[in-house]
């Protein structure tokens, strides 16, 4: 499953006066999409799942969605770091080679 | 003394949030303030951190909330918190941070000088050079104001020991008085839950540059602004405090040129050579963050000689403030201006050590040398 999330644009400034004072939301990590980092993924095995939300908690990307109740992965974003496999408490998240 | 000076100003400014680490000649600021934390004279939160790095890293995130933050430190310490500095400037938070001007290690000092806080020239921070006690109290008081008002961190600063450590008379303003000119701090922009944003996130070539001129101009618009806050300070309290501080300069012929303490003995010098009938003055120059260049070049042109007194060098240049002056002038005036150093890690600075100043530069048309060093032992 795919995860259905709104892509924001790109924040682009054409002068400084419209620009805040300080660097906030500057919005250059909604269009940087890191999934191109991962070198593993994590694949969730729903039969297993529990619907605790803790790969939702922990994922600091927060690259997981709850979607019809049940994770589902981001992957524009997901670096593949693990957490959420490490964490589940049903080790239903496995992470898998990813092949290009 | 003046470290109460500052935790008064603290106070009477009414902080919110306050953490710091205790360093000499600094300790009696933060031992104050927690006093009137925790007899709730003051109504702020009191942060004991590990490091002068983190006590800057909580200030941050408390500005960031919308806090009125302060908190004092020293040479090491606050070079410790360096990386800090340019974080809250470039954060735009208008964090007030008194600092005891103390030699930098090795040797291992906690006499005055200003390299600590010179070192910071380029951190994006206003930096106001106090003479007196009084002053620093009411400079914390006009720091606030001004900083809240560009969104940009602002540091007092005051000799060790000169002042940190001398009993002086100095006013306490009525807290209702503080209260009208300066009123409670309006962030422009605020971590809420309510607005939610990220900040200080990873900025493009396509934006930062355009943050950074932003700071700039605003920088610019700051010794109006100091002139402007201090007039209106002055109304209230009786007191004014600009961006520069002039003495005797109006048909001085030999202007002496000094910040914090040391300008309170020129003042001595200048009256005993008026005595003598040279024409004398002084300029103390209080805002060097920015540098004050419209007064001080409107100031300085008119004399016939100037002379830079610097307790701190920039190894392989000059004293700062000599480099600063020579700036300000550059292009606008002949007036030859002479560059001196005395007074490092503490060593006196006295009438005599004037005295020198004024001799070298009333024998010598043109200085000698890059750097005329006063008071070594040779």
């Amino acid at each position: 499953m795919k995860a259905k999330r709104k892509k924001a644009e790109k924040i682009f400034f054409n002068s400084e006066k419209e620009m805040p004072l300080a660097p906030m939301s500057v919005g250059s990590m909604s269009f940087n999409l890191t999934g191109a980092w991962r070198n593993i993924r994590p694949v969730i095995d729903l039969n297993n799942c529990i619907q605790c939300g803790i790969c939702w908690k922990f994922c600091p990307d927060t690259a997981i969605l709850i979607e019809n109740e049940f994770p589902v992965v981001d992957y524009d974003y997901c670096k593949g770091c693990g957490l959420c496999a490490e964490e589940c408490p049903t080790k239903c998240i496995s992470m898998v080679e990813e092949i290009k | 003394m003046g470290n109460h000076a500052l935790s008064y100003g603290a106070m009477l400014s009414r902080a919110q949030v306050i953490s710091a680490y205790p360093i000499t000649p600094q300790t009696q600021v933060v031992e104050l303030l927690s006093e009137m934390c925790a007899s709730k004279v003051l109504d702020a939160q009191f942060i004991k951190v590990e490091s002068e790095h983190s006590a800057m890293a909580s200030l941050i995130g408390a500005a960031l909330a919308g806090a009125r933050t302060f908190t004092a430190t020293s040479a090491q310490g606050l070079a410790l918190m360096h990386e800090l500095l340019h974080w809250a400037s470039g954060a735009r938070l208008p964090i007030v941070m008194g600092n005891i001007n103390r030699a930098m290690a090795p040797g291992w000092s906690i006499w005055s000088d200003q390299n600590d806080s010179l070192s910071q020239r380029d951190t994006g921070w206003i930096q106001f050079y106090c003479a007196n006690n009084q002053e620093v109290l009411d400079s914390v008081i006009q720091a606030y104001k001004v900083a809240e008002r560009f969104s940009i961190p602002a540091m007092i600063i005051l000799d060790a020991f000169t002042l940190s450590h001398t009993y002086e008379v100095v006013d306490v303003p009525d807290q209702s008085l503080v209260d009208a000119y300066l009123p409670p701090f309006q962030s422009a922009f605020r971590l809420t839950p309510d607005e939610p944003h990220a900040f200080g996130g990873l900025t493009s070539p396509d934006h930062y540059f355009e943050l950074r001129y932003k700071l700039q101009k605003d920088m610019e618009k700051v010794p109006e602004a100091v002139e402007a806050t201090g007039r209106e300070y002055e109304k209230i309290f009786g007191r004014y405090l600009g961006a520069v501080d002039a003495y005797q300069v109006d048909d001085a012929e030999i202007i002496l040129v000094t910040s914090g303490t040391a300008g309170s003995t020129a003042r001595v010098a200048v009256d005993l050579l008026r005595q003598k009938g040279i024409k004398a003055g002084n300029l103390r120059i209080r805002l060097f963050r920015p540098f004050p260049f419209a007064l001080v070049r409107q100031i300085l042109s008119r004399a016939k000689k100037v002379a830079v007194v610097d307790r701190n060098i920039s190894y392989g240049h000059h004293g700062i403030f000599y480099q600063e002056v020579k700036s300000a002038l550059y292009g606008l005036s002949s007036v030859p201006v002479f560059g001196f150093i005395t007074g490092l890690g503490g060593r006196d600075i006295t009438p005599e050590t004037f005295e020198a100043i004024v001799n070298y530069t009333l024998a010598k048309n043109q200085p000698e040398e890059e750097i005329i060093w006063i008071g070594v032992k040779q």
